[in-house]
């Protein structure tokens, strides 16, 4: 019995970070009865406990709502969420291309911010209809007319019937329920056509195997059909399709042409089941896939490497549950004489590497270490080719490098004015290229700059948030890539490079950071019984250079009264302490020196 | 085998700033009950023989000698046996002083050891020493008058304003005054202690000026023809402390009193820190077995004489590991260690990162 198209809405909530995108998403679930308001908070202490076990986001990224609209008609709402934490481009973009609207977040205390706007550009590539929503008007601070009148200067959208909520205290929400039905087109599609459903999330069980979110674009796909995915190629039979409730799955006969649901094959891995890729039958296959969406790729790269040599395989573990419904996570061993056995691990940007690190450390209880974060380089050589590495460990040697380039940004800083000055300084001391500044509103300022990616791979977000006391919101993509005058920087103690310090740096600020480095390494690496020079090098050239004076008093002079216990417990303690340390040749680095030197920023 | 006997006497007038030993202030009452808990210990250790003997605390010259000879009387003690006890200036040195060393002497002691510290007056204050150094003087004068003439004095290395000068002034008169046997110790702030607390504002020698006023004062030793068996111990031929030497030869004794600690039948074992538990009648807590070959290198190493190859060879049936040696050597090259035909030892500047360098050589 399906439902006639007309009376379907499927749709997203987009919204910059904390500007209530959750909060609402909870309450439309309460007002719609799919879940009662005392399931509600203990729903949320389940999952957590949940995500722990599982290891993997069970909250439903997509859930079927029903609600009876004011002019009397039932309705099939389908909530597309953006997974929880995670804000990035392409989170949102698989969201959106399931759904033919989204409802824009705003917060009324905060205004129009940087993802704001990023989100609202990517909906509108996808031709959605944009629902804005102002949130937040019980808090004393809320401005709405203001913040209305923004976004209607800002992005051009109609505000006049914007509903004025409080996801908190669900005030007007049924306002919002009202303007999705209003508003957002019915999705079209002939249900006679080959399918085509365009897989949006997956997420794995270990009773049903990969569990296939999809939104049915074309045709239609029920229990016992052939199903093959086109760009993988894998067919599976079909064991089950359904609906997404709240808290549980509704299986149902079939999925047609404009709705949004689940399907199970008995898929064992996910890699079968790409996020993006478009499902047909073998009976009446599709001949073209659904153009899906931008395929992500990693761009910031680093080392993760587990603190404790022996848990490497849980960090694999991890790294793997991870990946099954990140398909922008990448990973692959790697060996460092410094550090012993990790992973290479690829990710969109920074966001998304402390997000995963994070995770790592919180849900799997892994101590990490990681290296300094890359970009990848393209490397043209003497003899023509050209190299994309992403670890410094691959740099050429420089007599046959011809020259490099660098991947460039195109970021927007949004800011209250009083901040211009200081991000500009800050945005000059990282490279950058000013492109230009636009008023927002009479304080509220645009600032365009083209940035080299590796300038804010790591510490520019938290720069900018404290030097605008956390005003200033950051959004940047990828533009080109840009000649540039690259060098590698080796750490070199007592005369050994230390390769997992490696990095791959601009040559105007090379001396500098070199300084810092070896600064950082000598007050953080404990006396030894000998002295140990510290080196940062270009090449086989010293540009800086410390050292660590040899220790010369560790002794426990007195007798204790025959006490020996205190003496063997002081030769296991150092026994303890040097676990912690990694060797290099005849120098203990603690782990601690590693931070530091990773965590180097402007402000030390 | 004839033991060491430790007896861990924990009163004190007042409590040093820098000290961390267990002591409780005195009491006649509780001196007398202590006294008697130890004679009654004893009484049930009457099947082990003593050959070397020693007071340690706090300050065992409270106990004043007729307890000090009650306790002595109660054990078997082989003749020709070291006996000891740590005296305090304070009370044994005092002008009005009424400490006998006469009856000392007849209850068998023949040995003290005097917490000297420094004969500088300013550097004894900073230690919160009451007593000055004419204080010590007197008590070693009464001592050696009354026969006593093994004596040893604690000398301090460390101390806030100590300079070369004032290190040598104080090991000249230990020399003067007739001392056998001088143990030097680096001050270390432990935790717990009053000094640990403001110890950024105490103006200590850095580093590497103590690194330097341990090298003088082995260096004074030296001169004054006293060799270096232990790190921290100095003494004329022959005048070793016996009773020390059992501890870093791994060899066994008994330890009673509170925190006092024992290795007998190859078991450790110790009272905790805690007068009223002691008297109470608390029995010693277990602390594992002892003397095993790391245990056996790790203080062998704190010697002059070092790890022998032979002796371990003897007491073990197997000889030192090759991975040993061969760190050994690496070390040797660094100056920390010597190899000799039959020992590996530490050098000076070895002994001053003794910590690390055993650890090296033993641990990894």
């Amino acid at each position: 019995m399906a439902v006639s198209k007309d009376k379907i809405r499927n749709f997203s909530i987009i919204a910059h970070i904390d500007h209530g995108k959750s909060t609402l998403a909870d309450r439309l679930l309460e007002i719609t009865n799919s879940v009662s308001k005392r399931e509600m908070t203990s729903q949320i202490l389940d999952d957590m406990d949940l995500e722990r076990e599982r290891g993997i986001t069970i909250k439903a990224h997509a859930v079927k709502l029903n609600y009876t609209a004011s002019d009397g008609e039932d309705y099939i709402l389908n909530l597309i969420d953006t997974p929880g934490h995670v804000d990035f481009n392409y989170e949102v973009s698989r969201s959106l291309a399931a759904c033919e609207g989204a409802i824009l977040v705003v917060d009324s205390t905060q205004g129009v911010e940087a993802q704001t706007l990023a989100n609202t550009y990517l909906a509108l590539d996808h031709d959605l209809e944009l629902v804005p929503v102002i949130n937040k008007v019980d808090l004393p601070s809320a401005m709405p007319e203001r913040v209305a009148n923004e976004i209607e200067d800002v992005i051009g959208l109609d505000c006049s019937n914007a509903p004025h909520v409080s996801a908190k205290t669900g005030l007007n929400v049924e306002q919002v329920l009202e303007r999705i039905v209003a508003d957002i087109p019915a999705p079209k599609g002939d249900d006679a056509l080959p399918l085509r459903a365009l897989i949006f999330d997956s997420v794995y069980d270990s009773y049903r195997g990969v569990i296939v979110y999809v939104r049915v674009m074309e045709g239609k796909i029920k229990a016992g059909d052939t199903m093959r995915m086109m760009a993988t190629g894998a067919e599976f039979t079909v064991v089950e399709v359904g609906y997404m409730r709240a808290q549980s799955l509704e299986p149902a006969a079939e999925l047609t042409a404009g709705e949004v649901g689940y399907i199970t094959a008995s898929i064992k891995t996910v890699r079968d089941a790409k996020v993006g890729d478009t499902v047909t039958t073998t009976a009446n296959p599709a001949k073209e896939p659904l153009p899906g969406y931008r395929k992500v790729l990693p761009m910031v790269f680093c080392g993760v490497y587990p603190a404790d040599g022996n848990d490497y395989e849980a960090l694999r573990d991890a790294l793997e549950k991870l990946r099954l419904n990140d398909a922008a996570l990448s990973f692959e061993p790697e060996t460092s004489g410094a550090l012993g056995f990790g992973f290479r691990c690829g990710f969109l940007g920074l966001l998304h590497l402390e997000i995963i690190q994070e995770r790592l450390e919180r849900e799997y209880g892994l101590d990490l270490v990681t290296t300094i974060p890359s970009v990848i380089y393209k490397i043209y050589l003497t003899d023509g080719s050209v190299l994309e590495i992403d670890n410094p460990t691959h740099y050429p040697s420089p007599a046959n490098i011809d020259y490099c380039e660098e991947p460039f940004t195109k970021a927007h800083i949004y800011s209250p004015s009083e901040y211009v000055g200081t991000i500009m300084d800050l945005c000059q001391s990282r490279r950058g290229i000013f492109k230009g500044m636009d008023y927002i509103t009479s304080d509220r300022v645009d600032i365009l700059y083209e940035l080299p990616l590796n300038e804010i791979i790591y510490d520019f977000f938290d720069s900018l948030k404290s030097r605008t006391k956390g005003y200033a919101s950051f959004d940047y993509e990828i533009c080109d890539y840009r000649r540039s005058n690259l060098v590698k920087l080796d750490v070199l103690l007592n005369g050994d490079i230390i390769d997992a310090l490696s990095f791959i740096i601009h040559s105007d600020m090379a001396y500098g950071k070199a300084r810092k480095i070896a600064e950082k390494l000598k007050d953080n690496i404990p006396r030894q019984m000998f002295e140990i020079p510290v080196q940062v090098a270009i090449g086989g050239k010293i540009i800086a250079r410390e050292t660590i004076k040899a220790m010369r008093k560790d002794v426990l002079a007195k007798c204790y009264g025959g006490d020996i216990t205190r003496k063997k417990k002081l030769l296991e303690k150092q026994k303890e302490g040097k676990k912690r340390m990694r060797s290099f040749g005849s120098v203990e680095v603690p782990q601690e020196a590693f931070m530091a030197v990773l965590k180097l920023d402007d402000n030390n | 085998m004839p033991k060491g006997l430790y007896i861990h006497v924990p009163f004190c007038n007042g409590k040093c700033p820098y000290c961390d030993f267990y002591s409780v202030s005195p009491t006649d009452s509780l001196l007398e009950r202590y006294t008697e808990k130890i004679c009654s210990v004893l009484k049930e250790k009457n099947h082990l023989t003593f050959d070397t003997v020693y007071f340690g605390g706090g300050t065992p010259s409270l106990l004043m000698p007729e307890r000090i000879g009650r306790i002595l009387n109660d054990i078997n003690i082989k003749s020709g046996a070291e006996i000891t006890v740590e005296c305090n200036p304070s009370d044994t040195g005092s002008e009005s002083g009424r400490f006998d060393f006469e009856k000392l002497a007849e209850c068998g002691v023949n040995r003290i050891s005097l917490g000297l510290q420094s004969g500088n007056d300013r550097e004894r204050q900073f230690l919160g020493r009451r007593a000055g150094a004419k204080d010590a003087e007197r008590a070693v004068r009464r001592a050696q008058s009354a026969g006593i003439t093994n004596i040893s004095l604690d000398l301090m290395l460390g101390i806030s304003s100590q300079t070369m000068q004032s290190l040598e002034e104080s090991f000249d008169l230990c020399v003067s005054l007739g001392a056998k046997h001088v143990s030097a110790y680096m001050l270390k702030i432990e935790p717990d202690t009053p000094y640990h607390n403001i110890r950024g504002k105490l103006s200590l020698p850095d580093e590497d000026e103590v690194c330097d006023l341990y090298l003088r004062c082995c260096e004074l030793a030296e001169k004054h023809s006293m060799y270096q068996y232990e790190i921290s111990n100095f003494a004329y031929k022959g005048y070793e402390s016996r009773h020390n030497l059992k501890y870093w030869h791994c060899e066994e004794y008994l330890g009673i009193g509170p925190a006092a600690h024992s290795f007998i039948n190859g078991k450790r074992f110790y009272y905790e820190r805690s007068l009223d538990g002691f008297l109470g009648g608390a029995s010693p807590v277990a602390d594992g077995e002892g003397g095993d070959f790391e245990e056996y290198a790790m203080l062998a190493l704190r010697l002059s004489e070092g790890l022998s190859l032979s002796k371990t060879n003897e007491r073990f049936g197997f000889p030192v590991p090759d991975s040993i040696i061969k760190k050994a050597q690496a070390l040797e090259k660094q100056g920390l260690v010597q190899i000799n035909k039959d020992s590996i030892s530490l050098t000076r500047n070895g002994f001053l990162l003794s910590n690390a360098v055993i650890s090296r050589l033993l641990l990894e």
